[in-house]
C-alpha cells in the first residue's frame, strides 16, 4: 500500500497522498460496520450502542447537550452545511406547540450512497441519535422519511425500532427517564425533491412532495402546522459521538475551523476502490481520491473532472487553481493550488465559487465525454422538476432538449450559448434551490468544457458517455465489509476480509 | 370489484392511524399497502385510499401520479429497475440495459415477451459506488458482471416477495435476520 500515489493529471509534480494515515483514521460513526450482525440489537449494544443515550438523557440536561451539539461546528451534512446547532435554536415553540424531528433519510443526489450504509450498518446510532436529539429539543415524535427504495435499510429501522422501544430505549420512558420518545419510518415514494425539507414535510404529510414557500421556515411551523427539525441521517448519526467527546473535542478533529468533526465520504466513477470510508471534515479530493479511492481505474487514463458532493455541486478539474493571491483572502493558503489540493469544507468550497455538498464524490476519467455527462444530469434534473415553478419546470425540460441536440449531432453552436441563456433565466426565480441545483453544475461544466461543447456543436456524430472500452468496468470489485457493502447479501457483511482486499 | 385490504395490513393501517396527528399523513404508506398487496393502485384501489381517510379521490389520484413508485396502471410481476443516473453509467449501466432490452425483446418501460419483467429506468438509487446498480422488486443487485446478472435476477424473483418492512413487525431478542 506504500506504492507511489497515482499521478492525477499528465504534468508537473503532485502532493504524494499518505494512504496508510488515511487507512488508519480511527472509526468513530463506522466503528460497527464491519462487525457480523451490526444492526441487530444484541450484537449492536455489545459494541456500545445506546451507551451515549443512556449518559445524556440521565446525566445531561437539555441545555447542556444543545451547548455540546452547538460547540461540535458541525455543519448539516445533507449538502447544504448549515451549522446543525445554530439550526436546533431556532426553535422556539410556543405554549402548546408540539415539537418533531424529522430525519432526512430520502438520499437521492446522483453519487450519495452514505446515509444508506449508516441505515444498512448501524441502525441503533442512528435511533440513538435521535433519542438524544428528541431529548434535547423537547420532541416527543420523530419521523424517519425514508426512500422506499431503499428497503434494506428500512426492514432493518423497523425492526431497530420494535427491539429497542422492548428493551426500554424508546416508548413512554426511554432509560426511564419521564420524555416518552416514539420514532416511526415514514416511506417516501420516488421523488428526488422530497429531499428539500419542506417539500419532504409535505409529503411527509401525505401530499403531493411540492417544497413550501419560507418563509415560515419549519423551526417555526413544520410538519402538521408545528415547530419541527429537519435533519439528515448522518448529521443526527454523529451526535452520539458528539456527546461521547465533548462538543469542542469532536470539533477539533476536523482539519478546518468553524467546520467540525469527522464525515463519511463517498467515492464512485472511475477509481479502483468505490465506496464509503472515514475521515476528519477537511481531506481534499486528491486525498479521497487517491488514499481511499485507491487511484484512477485504469492506470492509464488520469482524471478529467471530479464532481465533488453530489450532482448539484459543479465540476472540478484537476487543472483548476486557487486564485487567491491578496493575503486577506480565506483561501490564500491554498493560492496557485490545485483545487483538488484544498480541503473540503463548506466553507472552502463556497469560496472556489462551488459547493461542498454531501463530500461524495463522482470521478470521470480522460474516457468520458462531457458534453454526455451534462446530458446525464440534465435528464436526472428534467425528470425530477417537481413542476411547480414554471422557470424549473420548463427550464429543465430545455435544457435536457438541447443537451439532446448537442448529444445526438443534430446541435449548433447557439445552442452552447442557449443553455447559458436558459440557466440564467431560472436561477433566483423558483420557491425552491432545485432550479439553482440544476443551473450550477450546467453552467460549471460548460464554462469548464467549453471548447468540448463547441466540437459537439459542430460535430453531426452522435456522442457517447464513454469513448474507451471499460475493460473491466463493472464486477471486479470484492466486497469489503467495511468500505465496499453489499447490503443485498448479509452473509458477505459477514464475512470478515481484509481491509486492503478489494484493490 | 371493490378493494379492501386483507386483515393484516388493515391492523397495520390502524396502527399507522396511531402513529401521525393527522390521518391524511397515512396516504402515502396506505396506498404502499395496497400497491404491496394488489401490485397496483387500481382506480378502486385510489377510491378505496381516498374513502379511509375521507379525502377526495383527486386529491389521492394526484398523489399517486406524482411520485414514481406508486403505479396507477397494472404492472409485470417483477419490476426491474437499472439505474441510469451517472455513476452507474460510468460503470456500464448502458450494457445493462441494452442486454435486458436483447434477453427480453422489450424497450425500457416495457414488458418483457414472456410477460414476467417490466424493464424500467431508475433516477440514482443510491448505490452509486457498487454500480451498475440493478433492482428487482425490493432487492438490490451490486457489484456484478453482466455474465451473472440474468441468474442474480433469477434468484431474486425466487426469493418471492417480503411483506412490506414493518408489517407485522415484532421483538426479537436475538434481534431479527433482516
Amino acid at each position: 500500500m506504500s506504492e507511489q500515489t497515482q499521478q492525477l493529471s499528465e504534468s508537473g509534480a503532485e502532493p504524494r497522498v499518505d494512504e496508510a494515515a488515511l487507512r488508519a483514521w480511527p472509526k468513530r460513526l463506522t466503528a460497527r460496520y464491519g462487525v457480523a450482525r451490526s444492526w441487530t440489537l444484541p450484537v449492536a449494544e455489545k459494541h456500545g450502542a445506546y451507551e451515549l443515550a443512556r449518559r445524556a438523557l440521565t446525566t445531561m440536561s437539555p441545555d447542556e447537550i444543545r451547548a455540546e451539539v452547538k460547540a461540535s461546528d458541525l455543519r448539516g451534512r445533507g449538502g447544504a452545511g448549515f451549522p446543525m446547532g445554530v439550526k436546533w435554536g431556532f426553535l422556539a415553540p410556543k405554549e402548546g406547540d408540539e415539537v418533531y424531528l424529522v430525519v432526512n433519510a430520502d438520499e437521492g443526489e446522483p453519487g450519495t450512497f452514505k446515509d444508506r450504509s449508516i441505515m444498512e450498518h448501524d441502525p441503533h446510532r442512528l435511533l440513538e441519535g435521535i433519542v438524544i436529539a428528541c431529548f434535547a429539543v423537547g420532541a416527543h415524535r420523530a419521523f424517519i422519511y425514508l426512500r422506499c427504495e431503499l428497503v434494506t435499510a428500512w426492514r432493518r429501522l423497523e425492526q431497530a425500532i420494535v427491539d429497542a422501544r422492548q428493551r426500554g430505549f424508546l416508548g413512554p420512558r426511554p432509560f426511564g427517564v419521564d420524555h416518552p420518545i416514539e420514532i416511526v419510518v415514514h416511506p417516501g415514494a420516488g421523488a428526488y425533491i422530497c429531499g428539500e425539507e419542506t417539500a419532504l414535510l409535505n409529503s411527509l404529510e401525505g401530499k403531493r412532495g411540492e417544497p413550501r414557500l419560507k418563509p415560515p421556515f419549519p423551526a417555526v411551523k413544520g410538519a402538521f402546522g408545528m415547530p419541527t427539525l429537519v435533519n439528515n441521517v448522518e448529521s443526527i448519526a454523529a451526535i452520539p459521538t458528539i456527546i461521547e467527546l465533548g462538543g469542542e473535542a469532536f470539533s477539533a478533529l476536523s482539519r478546518l475551523p468553524r467546520d467540525g468533526g469527522v464525515r463519511l465520504y463517498g467515492i464512485s466513477g472511475h477509481v479502483k476502490r468505490p465506496g464509503i470510508y472515514e475521515g476528519p471534515v477537511g481531506l481534499t479530493l486528491r486525498e479521497l481520491i487517491c488514499g481511499f479511492g485507491g487511484g484512477m481505474l485504469h492506470n492509464e487514463r488520469p482524471l478529467k473532472g471530479v464532481i465533488p458532493g453530489g450532482a448539484s455541486s459543479p465540476v472540478i478539474r484537476p487543472e483548476d487553481r486557487v486564485e487567491a493571491a491578496d493575503e486577506a483572502h480565506p483561501l490564500h493558503p491554498w493560492h496557485g493550488k490545485s483545487h483538488l489540493d484544498v480541503p473540503m469544507g463548506v466553507d472552502t468550497f463556497r469560496g472556489l465559487g462551488g459547493m461542498l455538498g454531501t463530500c461524495c464524490a463522482i470521478a470521470m476519467d480522460t474516457s468520458v465525454s462531457m458534453v454526455a455527462a451534462a446530458r446525464n444530469l440534465m435528464n436526472f434534473y428534467a425528470h425530477e422538476s417537481c413542476g411547480q415553478c414554471t422557470p424549473c419546470r420548463e427550464g429543465t425540460g430545455w435544457l435536457l432538449d438541447t443537451m439532446r441536440r448537442l448529444c445526438e449531432g443534430n446541435g449548433q453552436e447557439s445552442d452552447v450559448h442557449l443553455l447559458a441563456e436558459t440557466a440564467n433565466n431560472m436561477t433566483g426565480n423558483t420557491i425552491c434551490a432545485f432550479a439553482d441545483g440544476t443551473v450550477m453544475p450546467m453552467l460549471g461544466v460548460v464554462r469548464k468544457y467549453y471548447d468540448e461543447f463547441l466540437m459537439a456543436a459542430r460535430s453531426a456524430k452522435p456522442l457517447a458517455l464513454l469513448n474507451e472500452p471499460q475493460v473491466s468496468s463493472f464486477g471486479s470489485t470484492a466486497a469489503n465489509p467495511v468500505e465496499h457493502h453489499a447490503p443485498s447479501d448479509p452473509s458477505t457483511a459477514a464475512a470478515a476480509a481484509s481491509p486492503e482486499g478489494a484493490a | 370489484m371493490a378493494f379492501a385490504l386483507s386483515p393484516g395490513r388493515e391492523a397495520h393501517f390502524e396502527k399507522l392511524l396511531r402513529e401521525y396527528p393527522d390521518r391524511r399523513a397515512v396516504a402515502i404508506p396506505l396506498m404502499h399497502l395496497c400497491q404491496e398487496q394488489a401490485g397496483w393502485l387500481s382506480p378502486e384501489a385510489i377510491d378505496y385510499v381516498a374513502e379511509r381517510l375521507t379525502m377526495p379521490t383527486a386529491t389521492i389520484q394526484g398523489i399517486a401520479t406524482f411520485y414514481t413508485s406508486l403505479f396507477t396502471k397494472p404492472m409485470a410481476p417483477n419490476r426491474v429497475w437499472v439505474c441510469r443516473t451517472l455513476a452507474c453509467e460510468l460503470r456500464g449501466a448502458c450494457e445493462v440495459q441494452q442486454h435486458l432490452r436483447a434477453l427480453w425483446k422489450c424497450d425500457a418501460g416495457g414488458t418483457s415477451a414472456d410477460g414476467r419483467f417490466a424493464l424500467m429506468k431508475a433516477e440514482c438509487l443510491a448505490g452509486c459506488g457498487y454500480g451498475p446498480v440493478v433492482q428487482v422488486n425490493d432487492r438490490y443487485i451490486e457489484n456484478f458482471s453482466l455474465g451473472e446478472l440474468e441468474q442474480r435476477i433469477e434468484e431474486a424473483v425466487a426469493e418471492g416477495p417480503s411483506p412490506m418492512p414493518g408489517l407485522g413487525a415484532k421483538p426479537s431478542e436475538e434481534g431479527a435476520d433482516v
